[in-house]
Parts: C-alpha cells; structure tokens; sequence
C-alpha cells in the first residue's frame, strides 16, 4: 500500500493544546492577520480616493464624492511610466537570476571540488563579501558602471552576478559539499566530461538548492532602489525607482498616483507569492538555515 | 578527477570571478584607499590621511545616526524575534488554519523597502493627522514608526524560521518530557526554546544585520526629517555622499566605519550564540 507523503511543509493539524487555549490562540492570530492585512487594504482602498481626500481621512471609505474611479491608475502610469519600468524591472530580475543561478553554482562546484589554495582563497573572499554592507562600495562600484557604461538593463545584470554572487555561492558550496564524490567518479569512468558531469549529474541535485537561490536573488533585485539608481539612467527606472520619484523635489506628493502606484508595484508580488508559496517559504527557510 | 577539473578553470569559475572582481573587489579596495583621500571624482584624489575620521566621528549628524540607529536596532531585534517565536509556537500547536495565519504574516516580508516605506507613511500620517502632526513634526514618531514598519516586515521572515526549527525537534523528547511529568511552560523554557537555539542564532543574526543596514524604509518613511534627526547611518551615507559637495572623502570614511561595525557584530553575534546550541 502506498502512503500518500506529508508534505513537510504543510503545519500538521493535530491540537496539542485544550480546546480552550485552541480558541484563544485562534481569535489573537485571527486579530492578527486582520492588522497585518490592514495597510495594504488602507493603499488599495484610498487608491480609489481622488488626491485631495487622501492625506487627511485616509481612513474613511470612498463615497460619492471622493471616489475617483480609476483616474489614479490612468494619471500615475503616465506619470511614472510604471509600466515600462514594471517591464525592466522583469527584465532585469529574470535575467540576472538565471545568469546569477547557473554561474555561481558552476564556480561552487569547481571550488569545492578542486582542493588547492586558490579555491581556498577563492571560497572566503565569497564569504568575506557577504558581511560587506552596500554603502562601503557604493560611490565606487557607481564610478566602475560608469566607466565601463553599463547604465542601461543588460549592463546591470554582470553588476547583479557580481555583488550577489557571495550569498549564492555560499549556499551552493554548503549543498554540494553534501554530494557524495563517488557518483562523479562514476560518471567520468562512463566518459563524461567534467561539463558533462556538472550538467548531468551535479545540476539534477542541486536544484532544490537552485529554487532556493533563485528566490532569495529575485525578491532581493526585484525590490532593490539603491543600486539601480546609481547604475541606470534615472529616464528608465525601475519600479521602486518609479515609485520614489513621485516623490520629487520637495513639492508636495500627488497622493492618489502614489496609491495607485503603490497598489500596481504590491499587484505582481501578491500574485507571484501566492502561486509559488510553497517555494517561496521553504526557500526563505532552507536559505536562512545555511546562512 | 581532481587534475581534470582544474582544467576547466575558466569555464566554471571565470566568469564569476571577473564580475566579482570588477563589482566588489575593486570597489571595496577603492573605497578603503578613497576613505584616506579628498576626492570628488577617483580621478582628483589626494591622499589626506585620517582627516576624513577625524571629521567624520566630529560630525553631528554622523554621531546621531550612530545613536539613533544602535536604539531603532535594540527595540526591533527584541520585538521582532519575541512577537515572531510566539507566532510561531502557536501556530505548531497544531490548530485549523495555522497554514492561511503562515502566509498571511510572511507576505509583507516579500514587498520592498520603498513600497512599504509609503504605505506606513500614509498610515501613520493618518492617524497623526488627528493631532495636526506629520511623521516627520517629531523624531519621536519617526523612531516607532520604523519600528513598527520593520516588525511588519520582518516578523513573519524570522516566524518561518522559527516554526521550522520547532518542528526539526523529535517530538519523542516532548513527549518524554511531558511523561517524566513536565508542564507546557517547563516544556517551552527546558526543551523547545533550548532546542530552537540554532535558529535564535540565526534570526538574532538576520535581524541585526537587517536592521542596522536598513535604508529603502528610512527614505522612504521620513528621509530622516525632522532635520535628519531620523537619519540612520546607512541613510547618512548616503546624503553625505550625495547631497553635500566636498564631502565625498568623509562619506566614504563613515562607509567604512559602518562595515566595521557591521563586521564586528555579524561576528561576535555569530561566535557567542553558537557557543549556545544544544548539541542534537
């Protein structure tokens, strides 16, 4: 007979606790939840509020007159272009993940593999640069981009492999530390060759570790400000870009955009999290394990 | 195997290792040899010694961010990790629902810094606008309203990691100690929270880490008004570098003492509380 498997990552649902306990645990998250949903039901909410009704009565419910339809959404896009940086932003998360994902992992695997001092250097100056926050390199990594002109969304991406690649590599090493050798010993007697062996047999393991990487990567770019802004040209931002440059100057912000903005760039993030859950949390737990 | 592999240098560590050196080695070196330096851009510098410390650790701003951000990080690394560990103990006791209470608390966790900066701007303006103040009429509100914002934030990351942690102790050991007569707090203070310990270390580290670094939210949420009273030190930094001329050589000074410390506790965190774990 065939058991159906538990999946791990589901909470089992067996009280350990009195019936009583049970329902006072159960109201305290219930209370919560509805205080942790609450900000963003407030954005989506006052996102419908003409401009004027928002800064000062962000709490009360749109009526008929201050219910401004969709204007919010229709006059922020085209302030902001939120579009267009939504797909940059894309663009940019996608492609560094993946050239993140397949190069650290190729350079984990050669340096735990090959035993020599190089390697050994090689591994502690990935680790070294994990500790290292953004601001110690920040003016200076600008001043390289900027030499190098790689102001535009293919340029950043080397950036991206470059200052995530300590953290990613990390974990890779952790990982495949944990292969046994004996299988590549066997794969090379059957006449691979070591590109052979990594993609046939080192990359089928690793790709748990890889979903993981991935995520860790994609929430990381997805959501960065600073480097952006100091790399690309501030005409093509990204979406967090997008979203602080309503602010501007120091005139006044136009409210009802920044909600609607606001609920557009929290949209995607919602979806994707919803649909990939199960990745998306045993991947933020299986990274913190290892870091 | 090994002489086999060592060929294939290029192919597997090269491209890396060039993005890596020209994206954060080089930078990291500038940046040490630009902190003794009077620069505007890399082309003007001249050497000026410890004069960018001296003015740095002299300079007001740069000692209230410093102040500022060891308080904000005290407060949110004990209410983040004592509110997530009890979210996650009670939501392994095994109840209806505890999966939607999971996702609903990490989901913050995923939106950035600046997005959530202006969703607490709008809520917390809202109900200061009650007393006609803004966020930024007093560092006070400045100061728990980041508070509160990283709480959002971070609770539901560090309650992942705790409710993962609670789940890897065999449930034998509870089960003995309730036998041998152990009650639910026993239990909690004897086996889980002693067994939890790796991921006190971990969750201890990350939200050290997180907060002291912490920028997008501080820009976003009050960009360090009332007169960079909220400023915290990543934040300083920044404006040092950017919004003062002249000042690039000090900007870079305080990057530096900023890595240090940062450095610093990453390290002594991680040494004392690994010292700690149970042996399992």
């Amino acid at each position: 007979m065939l058991k159906k498997k538990k999946n791990k990552n589901e909470i089992i649902e067996n009280p350990s606790v009195s019936k009583g306990t049970g329902i006072v645990i159960t109201v305290v998250m219930t209370l919560l939840a509805v205080a942790f949903l609450f900000p963003i039901f407030l954005v989506l909410m006052n996102s419908f509020k003409n401009k004027l009704y928002i800064s000062d009565a962000p709490f009360a419910l749109p009526n008929s007159e201050t219910f401004a339809g969709m204007y919010n959404y229709v006059n922020g896009i085209q302030k902001t272009g939120l579009l267009a940086a939504a797909g940059r932003s894309a663009f940019i998360t996608i492609c560094s993940v993946i050239v993140i994902v397949l190069l650290t992992s190729m350079a984990a695997w050669w340096i735990t593999r090959v035993t020599c001092k190089l390697s050994t250097v090689l591994y502690y100056l990935f680790v070294f640069a994990m500790i290292v926050p953004f601001q110690m390199v920040m003016f200076t990594l600008s001043k390289v981009t900027d030499f190098l002109h790689l102001g535009n969304m293919f340029g950043i991406i080397p950036v991206y492999l470059g200052f995530g690649a300590g953290l990613s590599l990390f974990m890779f090493c952790g990982f495949i530390k944990a292969i046994p050798i004996s299988l590549e010993e066997a794969a090379m007697i059957d006449g691979c060759t070591p590109v052979q062996t990594y993609f046939k047999v080192i990359v089928p393991m690793l790709r748990p570790t890889m979903i993981t990487v991935a995520i860790l990567n994609a929430m990381w770019i997805w959501n960065d400000y600073l480097l952006p802004t100091l790399v690309l040209d501030s005409e093509k931002p990204t979406i967090p870009m997008a979203v602080q440059y309503l602010r501007g100057g120091y005139g006044s912000i136009d409210m009802g955009a920044m909600m609607a903005m606001l609920v557009l760039a929290i949209l995607p993030i919602i979806v994707f999290y919803l649909t990939c859950q199960k990745y998306i949390i045993k991947g933020v737990a299986a990274g913190a394990v290892k870091g | 195997m090994q002489k086999t592999y060592k060929k294939y240098f290029a192919l597997f560590v090269l491209p890396t290792l060039i993005a890596f050196t020209l994206f954060f080695i080089i930078p990291f070196i500038m940046g040490i040899v630009l902190s003794f330096c009077k620069f505007t851009t890399v082309t003007n510098a001249h050497w000026v010694g410890l004069a960018n410390y001296v003015k740095a650790f002299s300079n007001k701003d740069f000692i209230n961010a410093l102040l500022f951000t060891v308080k904000f990080t005290v407060v949110s690394v004990i209410t983040i990790n004592v509110i997530s560990f009890a979210l996650a103990y009670g939501l392994t006791r095994g109840l209806k629902g505890t999966n939607i209470f999971r996702t609903v608390f990490f989901m913050p966790n995923l939106i950035g810094g600046i997005v959530l900066g202006y969703i607490w701007q709008l809520l917390i303006n809202g109900v200061l606008a009650h007393f006609n103040v803004t966020i930024t009429a007093d560092p006070k509100y400045g100061f728990w309203g980041m508070v509160i914002l990283t709480n959002w934030q971070l609770i539901g990351y560090m309650m992942i990691i705790y409710i993962a942690g609670i789940q890897n102790i065999p449930t034998e050991l509870i089960e003995a100690a309730e036998i041998d007569g152990a009650n639910k707090f026993q239990t909690l203070y004897k086996i889980i929270i002693p067994m939890t310990m790796p991921s006190v270390t971990i969750c201890l580290f990350l939200t050290l880490t997180n907060c002291f670094k912490l920028f997008d939210q501080n820009l976003a949420l009050t960009a360090g008004g009332p007169a960079k009273k909220t400023a915290m030190l990543a934040y300083d930094i920044y404006t040092t570098f950017y919004n003062r001329n002249g000042w690039e050589g000090v900007g870079q000074a305080k990057a530096v003492i900023f890595f240090i410390i940062v450095a610093a506790i990453s390290l002594t965190q991680l040494y004392f509380t690994r010292r700690k774990e149970v042996e399992n």
